[in-house]
């Protein structure tokens, strides 16, 4: 098993016709993803041809549920236009909805989030590299030659923090990687997808990786003391950032005594995590879990 | 697009912007202005006509206790104020600017803002009767006295949402009308204008009887800078570090920091995570810390990388580089050969040693790449941790 996404699901993309959302169509379809449809409403019921592969383009999502049976959305749909686009995606009942656009204001992200409460769609970011279920499917930006299929799960508010923690953990495998964003306001957090990595049977432990802002990570210690029972590795970074400065993601910003990497790495250890100072020892501690 | 934002991502204003911003939406605020010379607050006090404050503009608390907020009977005495004030040094803050606005006598003073709360995924209303304090005191000593209403993003603020706010902080029938009104104003600003913060602190009422907001501070989202051109102009362009505005000039995603090696990587997190790494080694050298923050992004292409390495050479304090990338969507020859592009673009401007990690997509072709270029200030580490510690050593 893996999480949120495996072989059977079928992904439509969102601004699949734009620069990004064309270039990492490809490269989903590449990496073995059924990529069923894309949707723009300008262009319903042409085909975009991906090396071969032809893409039905649907007027809506919708529609292209309806025609294609799809239960995945990525959305690369531009910030000015993304939380129409979420907000359709969640009207339309689609199982995950994963949006990878940067810079969309948080008054929308916490808009499009009010408005999935109560409704059937899991949303996975914004500002997030999306999730790969390795040798499964691919739903996102992650690349898909680092690793292989295997029992390690793993959460991370860091793109680039993931892709190195799959790498050196490459030999051992992953059952589903997921990046889950660097806003304040994010859909899916590090406690659903601890919940999930708990309940899968092929996950045997679980890397969590957090950073500076918010107080989602002291959240997680809580939960994964009171309803994990797997091996958890954690990694915090930002120690060295100072207060009132963001670095690079929205999220990421200390302010006051809140939100600091050594309150995060604190409250995991006091919930028996074992955090790693680098990612490499990280990756060490994690060895020693499962044996390998 | 998904790489990009290369921008500060938040923008907190000064009083007397918040101050014009709230009343362009009909907030109730006192008449006044904002002066850069004594002559021009001598100027404002005198269309005002009777006593004024004036306040030092910087974006910290403390200003009255640092001699930063002055009242003045008139306006040769409104002049002399901003003389003593302008070029002050609050915790580090030089004042620029003063606010002179007219004075206000104060029979009770409250509380009111509206938040993003990140943890709960929604915005909150807070307000009290209580007002004046420091509100994180008055959070901890009295929570009873902190109303916190939580409000639904996608159904925002009305007169009957206002009111329930009100009425839990427990406001007097005799301002209950004008409070609401007011919540519902500054709904007006928080929402149409992006805010993540809106607070004003105090809300008076004064011995008329007519609520005021005496004091605001704003933080706005600069990711909805979109739809908000005017919002540019609020930016403090004078209070950046010099090498932060030439690196926002290039688009650049860089935060100058206190120490020696200077850091270049792509992705937020890898780059926060490098920081550490390097400040852990440099526990050995001396106490080595890294000198910035810079996220190339996906890209990192010849002309980004270029631009990078030109700010952080640039940096009299950088003694060694480090430059740590994985190569995800980016392949890490385009890296090698943007590193090796950029030192023969800087030619004889790059002085310092550079120490290179590369893993992941086509790392094998990036490291022959560097070893074939075989400048004499690259050094290329296999290991970020190895890589990190020769790039403290090298600048203890």
């Amino acid at each position: 098993m893996s999480i949120f996404l495996n072989e059977n699901s079928k992904v439509i993309v969102q601004g699949m016709t734009g620069s990004e959302g064309s270039k990492h169509t490809s490269r989903m379809l590449a990496s073995g993803t059924a990529i069923v449809g894309g949707v723009n409403p300008r262009k319903a019921g042409t085909s975009v041809d991906f090396d071969g592969t032809s893409v039905p383009v649907f007027g809506g999502v919708a529609d292209a549920m309806k025609e294609t049976g799809a239960d995945v959305s990525v959305i690369f749909v531009p910030p000015p236009f993304a939380k129409a686009a979420v907000i359709e995606a969640v009207d339309a009942g689609i199982g995950l909805a994963v949006v990878i656009t940067e810079g969309i204001p948080v008054h929308d992200s916490t808009y499009f989030w009010a408005h999935a409460q109560g409704g059937s769609t899991r949303i996975i970011g914004p500002n997030c590299p999306g999730l790969i279920s390795p040798g499964r499917s691919n739903a996102g930006i992650i690349p898909a030659n680092i690793t292989k299929q295997g029992k390690i799960g793993l959460v991370s508010k860091s793109g680039t923090l993931t892709y190195q923690m799959m790498y050196e953990l490459r030999d051992i495998g992953f059952s589903t990687a997921i990046g889950i964003g660097g806003d304040p306001v994010i859909g899916t957090t590090h406690i659903d997808a601890l919940q999930a990595f708990q309940d899968d049977p092929e996950t045997e432990a679980i890397v969590m990786i957090g950073e500076i802002g918010g107080d989602a990570e002291e959240r997680a210690a809580d939960f994964v003391k009171a309803n994990v029972t797997k091996p958890v590795v954690g990694y915090v970074a930002g120690f060295t950032a100072p207060e009132g400065k963001t670095m690079g993601h929205a999220g990421a910003i200390v302010s006051g005594s809140a939100g600091t990497a050594q309150a995060k790495k604190e409250a995991l250890e006091a919930a028996g995590v074992r955090v790693g100072k680098t990612p490499s020892e990280t990756a060490r501690l994690m060895r020693e879990i499962v044996g390998a | 697009m998904v790489t990009g934002g290369l921008r500060c991502l938040i923008v907190d204003l000064f009083e007397y912007q918040a101050r014009d911003l709230l009343a362009s939406h009909g907030v109730p605020v006192l008449p006044g202005g904002v002066a850069e010379t004594p002559e021009q607050a001598e100027a404002i006090a005198r269309e005002i006509g009777q006593t004024v404050v004036v306040k030092a503009q910087v974006k910290t608390g403390g200003r009255g206790k640092a001699g930063g907020v002055k009242l003045a009977d008139n306006a040769e005495d409104a002049k002399a104020r901003a003389q003593d004030i302008l070029g002050l040094d609050i915790k580090g803050h030089i004042t620029h600017r003063v606010m002179v606005a007219q004075a206000s006598d104060i029979a009770e003073e409250y509380y009111f803002s509206y938040l993003l709360d990140r943890s709960n995924r929604t915005f909150l209303a807070m307000a009290s009767v209580e007002g004046g304090m420091e509100i994180e005191q008055l959070a901890v000593e009295r929570p009873e006295a902190l109303a916190r209403i939580p409000v639904d993003a996608s159904k925002g603020v009305d007169s009957a949402k206002a009111a329930e706010i009100v009425d839990a902080a427990g406001f007097a029938p005799e301002v209950r009308d004008q409070v609401i009104a007011i919540a519902v104003q500054l709904w007006d600003v928080f929402a149409k204008e992006d805010a993540t913060l809106v607070e004003v602190n105090p809300l008076a009422k004064a011995p008329d009887g007519t609520v005021l907001a005496l004091d605001a501070k704003v933080t706005l989202d600069e990711n909805a800078g979109f739809r908000h051109a005017e919002h540019a102009a609020l930016e403090d362009a004078a209070a950046a570090d010099p090498l932060e505005a030439r690196a926002k000039e290039k688009d650049l995603n860089y935060v100058k920091l206190e120490g020696q090696v200077g850091i270049i990587g792509n992705g937020a997190g890898l780059v926060m995570s490098t920081l550490d790494v390097v400040a852990y080694a440099g526990e050995e050298f001396g106490g080595v810390k890294p000198a910035n923050f810079l996220d190339i992004g996906g890209g990192a292409s010849a002309e980004v990388m270029a631009n990078g390495l030109e700010i952080i050479l640039s940096d009299p304090a950088v003694k060694s580089v480090f430059v740590n990338v994985f190569g995800g969507i980016t392949a890490c020859d385009a890296v090698a050969n943007g590193i090796v592009s950029a030192l023969s673009i800087l030619g004889d401007e790059a002085t310092k040693p550079l120490v290179v990690r590369l893993d992941g997509n086509n790392v094998e072709e990036g490291r022959r790449i560097l070893a074939e270029a075989n400048h004499p200030l690259v050094t290329v580490v296999d290991t970020m941790d190895g890589a990190a510690r020769r790039a403290a050593e090298l600048a203890a």
